[in-house]
């Protein structure tokens, strides 16, 4: 199958290893990855930080670079909840019905990459291994915009060498929320202090998740605590391999 | 030929819908107080699982938010008649129906009639309507005293403090402060009183039952209206409101007009939703319901004083209506990662928490409470919970974005945040502004040069440094790796890791 690979702008820039493993997984399972190179950013961040009208250029950008695709998939929860919850409304609020009904087709066609994998491929083994102690969070729009339920955590249990361990309150948010982190800065803390705490429970060498939002910023608090668990995207641990191990 | 105009929007001078200072300022005391913190975690913990359990046993909850959320959205949208239908069910049944624009009208209708009965003094239902209106200190300033029955709202009342949970107004006391605030402002309470619950409930009860056999006027406000027979409905847990309800002679209602319903058979499926979100009981232990005047039996007066106050402002936009909808149940409260770790006095309004950050700023007007929709961290928990399904964290995109197009709109000078926010748009507007502008991040090499991470940044960005550290931009971004590797337009490079950074710490 022929996919687009959605790298969302935050991996792109901070985070491209989880986008060299998201193409090497896809590529290794036998399909076909090509990179748009129109896509910028789906405006997620404009959109929740009140800037609309900002973001329907970014909309309207992002629903022509993957018009053309009939499978698009992203390493993140929150870019595909952005373009399957916002995108249509957005422009919708701005008046551009056209945009709005291209929009609603692109997303239709985008998938989170646990979603793709389990639903689109009907892969729960990626043949994967990953020799460390692991515990995983649900990032919120992963669990209750994308409703990604188990997925992950089943693509994560056929991980060759995997110890896979549970992470208590995993439900509850990281206190990430985009700007949410820099205008609520104090909330936002508070909200990730409990979830390090739990983290740190596990004994977990690393902490996986779909987002790399998310676990810059619970990694950018371990990092600050000089935390030993790392981040590490469920991407990257689904691309590793024997042969690389 | 009378012109309307636009539907106002709650008053200024009087109520609680506004705070003194903005949501992260008052955050941030709320943070510092470890007390306020170990209470709220405890007692939402403890309401969450509650809940939980409840309604995991009800096999169709789904179908019947869906069953809630429609009855509700299908009365909005004929509001006016339902409303007309039951001032005219009240009014044939015997009571008074009055209809107050705002809060400021709505406490001058009740001073009104609370003199014309010759009484100095009421006893009160729990009610958050009235609260919003602050009809208490009206009430005191006319020189009436008003007595709160609700055990929670009685501590709130006795410690001179505010309520800071629509359901358990006192959710920020724990038994050994509410034991200090019943021995200092209680008259007549035992000086041995210890901070066993069933001691404390105990000393209450003895407190207001001479209230409730002296009072001769009751305020309460209302869960339910139903229009096809005019009649009231109040839902509590302790009896103290079917107390006020029944006892006194005079009934004043104050019901905010998104209450009404349209017929007793709605009941069944409000009820069924309210008391599991809610106290996380299968059925609610007191369910009051009254209809107008009956001889001999129950208040001989009862007014129903139809409130307004800035929903009607609200209902007139279709993306912020559904906040309307809302039962008051508390779940979405109790379920928040914000409202657990701030408390509800931080929000500045009678109504806290998520259902509060998107009907507060409607009911008075969006730059009134612009801090209140960013209060959040959009993780959809309240959305999940909700009994009437309403779609908070959409509502609250919705609500920013208000914000900025009306700043935007008051011709005031662009904001810093504007300005960076249009900057990184143009930047994003084309794949070669784009990458020279991640050529321009990747400066933030030098900053980490030495420690392999980022510590410290300059304002804005030292709200994430504070507590956070930042990866080092890598050597090359995602697309420069692609062009590398994959130029000639596709074609496998299984195995190459790329030249980034890995994604984390060391």
């Amino acid at each position: 199958m022929r996919v687009a690979l959605f790298i969302t702008c935050l991996a792109d820039t901070l985070y491209p290893s989880v986008g060299t493993a998201t193409v090497r997984l896809l590529e290794r399972l036998g399909h076909d990855v090509v990179f748009p190179e129109e896509q910028t950013c789906c405006g997620q961040m404009h959109v929740n930080t009140g800037y609309q009208r900002e973001a329907v250029g970014l909309i309207r950008r992002h629903a022509a670079a993957f018009e053309p695709y009939d499978a698009i998939v992203a390493p993140s929860g929150s870019c595909v909840g952005c373009v399957r919850h916002q995108h249509e409304t957005v422009a919708r609020r701005a008046g551009d019905d056209a945009l709005a009904y291209r929009a609603a087709a692109v997303a239709t066609r985008t998938y989170e990459l646990s979603e793709f994998l389990v639903d689109v491929l009907g892969v729960e083994d990626v043949g994967a291994s990953y020799p460390h102690r692991v515990t995983y969070h649900p990032t919120c729009h992963s669990l209750r915009m994308l409703h990604v339920g188990d997925k992950p955590l089943r693509l994560l249990r056929n991980v060759r060498g995997i110890d896979l361990v549970e992470l208590p309150a995993a439900d509850q948010c990281c206190g990430f929320g985009g700007t949410f982190a820099l205008k609520n800065s104090d909330t936002s803390t508070a909200m990730l202090a409990d979830k390090m705490r739990h983290v740190g429970d596990t004994g977990a060498d690393v902490l996986t998740a779909g987002d790399s939002s998310c676990l810059m910023h619970i990694g950018g608090g371990m990092s600050r605590l000089r935390a030993r668990t790392r981040t590490v995207h469920l991407a990257e641990i689904l691309a590793a391999t024997e042969q690389q191990a | 030929m009378t012109f309307l105009g636009m539907p106002v929007h709650a008053p200024r001078d009087v109520g609680q819908l506004r705070g003194d200072e903005s949501f992260p300022d008052a955050a941030r005391k709320a943070l510092q107080n470890s007390g306020l913190r170990g209470n709220l975690g405890r007692a939402t913990a403890a309401i969450r699982a509650k809940r939980a359990a409840v309604v995991g046993e009800v096999p169709d909850w789904q179908q019947l938010r869906e069953a809630g959320r429609d009855l509700k959205v299908a009365t909005m949208a004929r509001l006016d008649g339902y409303l007309e239908q039951l001032e005219e069910q009240v009014t044939a049944r015997g009571g008074v129906v009055h209809w107050a624009r705002d809060a400021n009208e709505a406490n001058a209708i009740v001073i009104d009639l609370v003199r014309a009965t010759g009484s100095d003094e009421v006893v009160k239902v729990k009610s958050m309507a009235t609260q919003e209106i602050g009809l208490n200190e009206a009430l005191e300033a006319a020189g009436i005293a008003a007595l709160e029955t609700d055990l929670a709202e009685l501590i709130v009342q006795l410690g001179h403090d505010k309520p800071s949970h629509i359901l358990v107004p006192a959710i920020h006391r724990n038994r050994a402060e509410i034991r200090e605030i019943f021995l200092r402002e209680m008259p007549g309470v035992d000086p041995a009183l210890t901070d066993e619950p069933r001691v404390l409930a105990m000393a209450a009860r003895k407190h207001l039952r001479a209230k409730f056999l002296t009072a001769r006027v009751a305020v309460s406000g209302a869960n339910f209206g139903i229009a096809e027979t005019g009649t009231l409905s109040v839902v509590e847990s302790e009896g103290n409101g079917r107390m006020c309800l029944t006892l006194p002679q005079t009934l004043i209602t104050v019901m905010g007009i998104e209450k009404v319903v349209p017929t007793w058979r709605d009941m069944e499926v409000f009820l069924q939703l309210l008391a599991r979100s809610a106290t996380g009981e299968r059925m609610n232990p007191y369910t009051s319901f009254w209809t107008g005047v009956h001889p001999g039996d129950g208040p001989q007066e009862f007014h129903l004083v139809l409130l307004d106050n800035g929903r009607t402002a609200t209902l007139a936009d279709p993306a912020g209506r559904d906040a309307l909808n809302c039962i008051r149940c508390s779940a979405c409260l109790n379920v928040c990662p914000v409202y657990e770790r701030t408390g509800g006095h931080a929000y500045g309004s009678v109504y806290p928490g998520p259902i509060g950050a998107v009907l507060s700023p409607q009911l008075t007007g969006i730059e009134d409470n612009a801090s209140l929709p960013f209060a959040s961290s959009l993780c959809g928990a309240c959305y999940d919970v909700c009994p009437v399904m309403i779609d908070i964290p959409a509502m609250l995109v919705h609500l920013r974005a208000q914000h900025v197009e009306a700043a935007d709109a008051a011709h005031r000078l662009p904001t810093p945040e504007a300005t960076a926010m249009r900057a990184v748009a143009w930047s994003m507007g084309s794949p070669r502004r784009w990458r020279a502008a991640q050529r321009a991040a990747r400066l933030g090499r030098l900053l980490g040069r030495r420690r392999g991470r980022i510590s410290a940044l300059p304002p804005p960005l030292s709200a994430w440094t504070s507590s956070r550290d930042l990866p080092v931009p890598p050597a090359e971004t995602f697309r420069e790796w692609w062009v590398r590797t994959h130029s000639d337009g596709g074609g496998s490079v299984a195995g190459d890791a790329g030249g980034g950074g890995e994604g984390g710490t060391p």
